[in-house]
């Protein structure tokens, strides 16, 4: 089976350790995170983990299931790049006197959808967000122009078939699962969306 | 330092009927005795001592057990609950107290023990400044608990042990770590009347049972020429014997057991065909790769069970019923996934089976049994060489007690023997480390297992190893007067590694040649009695005097030093490829 990137999206509770529960799923099996964000999700009080690894699928619906085992884990979904609408930020620093006198930069820039956050005497930082391409172009392009720093941050990605937490989680609050809850759509049509 | 919450917020205090304002360490003896928890084995410590000295008012409702280790406190805990069916609790101090939990906590999470400790720790103010005693023990007990929670107010006291022991009991059982610093032991606070957790939000403890699964499931059975059932702990977690037998008496099945499943269904019984696995028996091995429907209940094809996997039961559709959804199709691919709690599928898939009868599939395990007891079995149990086996001390015991004891063994090769061919007329009556394979596991499991079934004669089977891991608990029986028959089977050897040194490593004994004091002496010294057997003539009579015995006894037989345990699978080989010798 191929390995390829994809996307782990799982709702949690807001709980100190969780992150490091979910985070040995992957080191005890040797398996690199390659990107990970953990940040508020639709609800309030409820978070959400975004995680890219590269690995087949199989490897990847096992490690959900056991990442959706967890007590304070509400939900896991995994999908391929394509299922998801996905961003990266990235931050880079230059020098400003390049930048002012080179007017290549200036286009470079604009053709790159980056635009300046911070301009002074000294340096100037510009941000872009886009996919890995993108944010590397960038780098490879102000590298001949003294790019003094560089920062990308973790993945963040929405699932293109997914319409919110929202009234899975009333199902959750319920002490009574109904049927919907119950439904395995896995199991039912071997998707690429794990649920329970 | 944020404060750490529960994940739900605690229930308000106009919901609480009544409040009484208690220590915090008052109140998590309370939430025991409102969990129904009778014992405790613990051993105290400083960070700790709030929770002992409010323990010395307790002492009508709870039985503190005073371990000498606080490894035999949660074997004992294990072995509590592996007897009782009832959630084993131990308690133990901040730093080295908590550490030496590590084993049992793995132990109880690889074979699904229900077990709440419950551990001191340093001022919440002292949290992460290298205090004395001070370890992160939450971090150190994440992969080996099913959950763990660091209390530092004693308001999360009573929340937090209720789902301890909610998420411990529930769904899959397993161990849960609740650290409470010292500070949130000492404080006084309105404790509102204690309530038991039913439900946590994010937490499933088991999947809702799907009618179509069942059918689909049943057709498959009922289309089956030479069907064939492997049932493992989960039958007896479930508490599912009743509902399993009737499954198997209904069905016809031949029906073959994993070491921690076995006596779910009595080892008499007619359909039952034996043990699976590295150790198991030779037909239920030899038949996986010929059966066409494979019934998989509650159990998780550990690799001790299915030798190599690409070459394991390929010629089989498999039905796996299990609790746990990550296990299935974890190991082995699944035709048919039963998830649920057995005793809910169970009754509804013999609903759906037809009455029938294998008579023929049946003989072909039972001419694979009598080629095993011909080539194996028949020389293990009634030896015709001079010096006593392993085998002969089993059968012998099991004729004096007819399968009424629970037996608890250790780790090597006398945990293989006692596992296949103790008779068991009941189930929770054999407890051993199954997946960790923690020698040292036996002696405080045995002590745990009596005080969770004190009308059952328990009887522990120990390597001579494996004795010397925990022989400290010897401490623990003299001073509580447990009533545990101790059998010591010596081989003078690390008897396992020395079978697999002397059929893969060209026989270099290495380091497998253990000396062991004179182990009726050390019993003495802690006034338990004790004998030890050279001869054949001495067995039966020692073994009868032991279990007359009242009180402790521990019986030390010297059997034969290079035996091997056959049948066996080799690393690597699939289980069609099971050698008698």
């Amino acid at each position: 089976m191929d390995r390829q990137e994809y996307n782990i999206t799982a709702y949690t509770e807001n709980q100190v350790g969780l992150l490091n529960r979910i985070a040995i799923i992957f080191s005890r099996r040797k398996i690199n995170i390659e990107s990970l964000n953990v940040s508020p999700s639709e609800i309030e009080g409820i978070h959400r983990f975004n995680i890219v690894i590269v690995e087949t699928e199989e490897v990847v619906e096992k490690l959900a299931k056991q990442i959706e085992k967890q007590v304070e884990v509400l939900k896991v979904y995994f999908n391929t790049n394509a299922d998801v609408i996905w961003q990266e930020m990235a931050l880079y620093k230059v020098p400003t006197d390049v930048i002012a006198e080179k007017v290549l930069v200036e286009r470079l820039l604009r053709e790159n959808g980056a635009r300046a956050v911070v301009i002074r005497k000294d340096y100037t930082v510009f941000e872009t967000t886009g996919h890995r391409e993108e944010t590397d172009n960038l780098i490879k392009a102000l590298q001949p122009y003294g790019l003094i720093e560089f920062v990308r941050s973790a993945r963040i990605a929405i699932i293109k078939a997914s319409d919110g937490f929202h009234h899975k989680l009333q199902e959750f609050e319920r002490r009574e699962p109904s049927e919907e809850v119950a439904e395995n759509e896995f199991l039912n049509d071997r998707e690429q969306v794990f649920t329970m | 330092m944020s404060p750490q919450t529960l994940a739900q917020p605690a229930a308000s205090p106009a919901a609480a009927p009544t409040l009484a304002p208690m220590t915090g360490a008052v109140a998590t003896l309370q939430a025991l005795v409102a969990e129904g928890v009778d014992t405790i084995f613990g051993y105290p410590g400083g960070a700790i001592i709030p929770i002992y000295d409010a323990l010395y008012d307790f002492k009508d409702q709870l039985n503190h057990v005073l371990v000498r280790h606080e490894q035999g406190g949660i074997h004992a805990a294990q072995g509590y609950a592996r007897s009782s069916g009832r959630v084993g609790v131990a308690l133990a101090t901040s730093g080295p107290g908590a550490t030496n939990l590590v084993t049992g906590l793995a132990d109880a999470m690889i074979d699904s023990t229900p077990v709440v400790c419950i551990t001191g720790q340093v001022f919440a103010h002292l949290l992460g400044t290298d205090a004395f005693q001070e370890t992160d023990i939450i971090n150190i007990t994440t992969p080996v608990t099913k959950w763990n929670y660091q209390v530092t107010r004693a308001e999360e006291i009573p929340e937090a042990l209720a789902k301890a022991f909610y998420i411990a009991r529930s769904g899959r059982p397993g161990p849960v770590l609740v650290d409470i610093t010292k500070n949130a032991q000492m404080q006084t606070f309105d404790a509102p009347e204690y309530e038991p957790c039913t439900h946590i939000r994010s937490y499933r403890p088991a999947p809702v049972v799907r009618r179509e699964y069942v059918e689909q499931a049943a057709a498959l059975i009922n289309s089956a020429k030479k069907p064939f059932i492997l049932w493992g702990q989960g039958v007896v977690l479930g508490k599912a014997e009743a509902e399993f037998k009737a499954f198997v008496e209904k069905s016809g099945i031949p029906a073959a057991w994993t070491i921690l499943g076995v006596g779910a269904l009595p080892t008499g019984h007619p359909l039952n065909v034996g043990m699976l696995g590295m150790h198991g028996n030779y037909g239920p091995n030899v038949l996986t790769n010929e059966c066409d429907v494979l019934i998989a209940i509650g159990m998780r094809f550990d690799d001790r069970v299915t030798g190599r996997l690409d070459k394991y039961a390929k010629q089989a559709q498999v039905i796996h019923l299990d609790i746990d959804p990550t296990e299935i199709d974890k190991n082995v691919k699944t035709t048919v996934p039963v998830w649920g709690d057995c005793k809910e599928t169970l009754p509804l898939l013999t609903a759906l089976v037809e009455r029938k009868a294998h008579p023929e599939w049946l003989a072909r395990f039972n001419d694979h049994m009598a080629q095993e007891v011909e080539a194996v079995i028949q020389e293990e149990l009634f030896p015709t060489s001079e010096e006593l086996t392993m085998g002969e001390v089993m059968q012998q015991l099991n004729e004096i007690t007819g399968g009424e004891a629970i037996i608890v063994s250790d780790v090597g090769q006398h945990q293989m023997v006692a596992c296949r061919y103790a008779q068991l007329n009941h189930s929770r009556s054999n407890v051993t480390s199954g997946g960790l394979g923690t020698m040292g596991f036996a002696l405080p499991a045995a002590i745990g297992a009596k005080f969770g079934a004190p009308d059952r004669p328990v009887v522990a089977v120990i390597g001579d190893g494996g004795f010397q891991m925990t022989i400290q608990e010897l401490g623990t029986i003299m001073q509580t007067g447990v009533d545990v028959k101790i059998i010591i089977l010596n081989n003078q050897f690390l008897g396992m590694v020395r079978q697999w040194q002397e059929l893969f490593h060209q026989r270099r004994y290495s380091f497998v040649d253990i000396q062991s004091p004179d182990f009726v002496a050390v019993a003495a010294g802690y006034r338990i009695a004790g004998q030890r057997v050279d001869d054949r003539a001495d067995l039966r009579p020692a073994l009868a005097r032991m279990l007359a015995h009242p009180g402790s006894f521990l019986l030390e037989v010297m059997v034969t030093k290079e035996n091997n345990i056959f049948p066996m699978v080799p690393q690597g080989c699939s289980v069609a490829e099971i050698r008698l010798k």
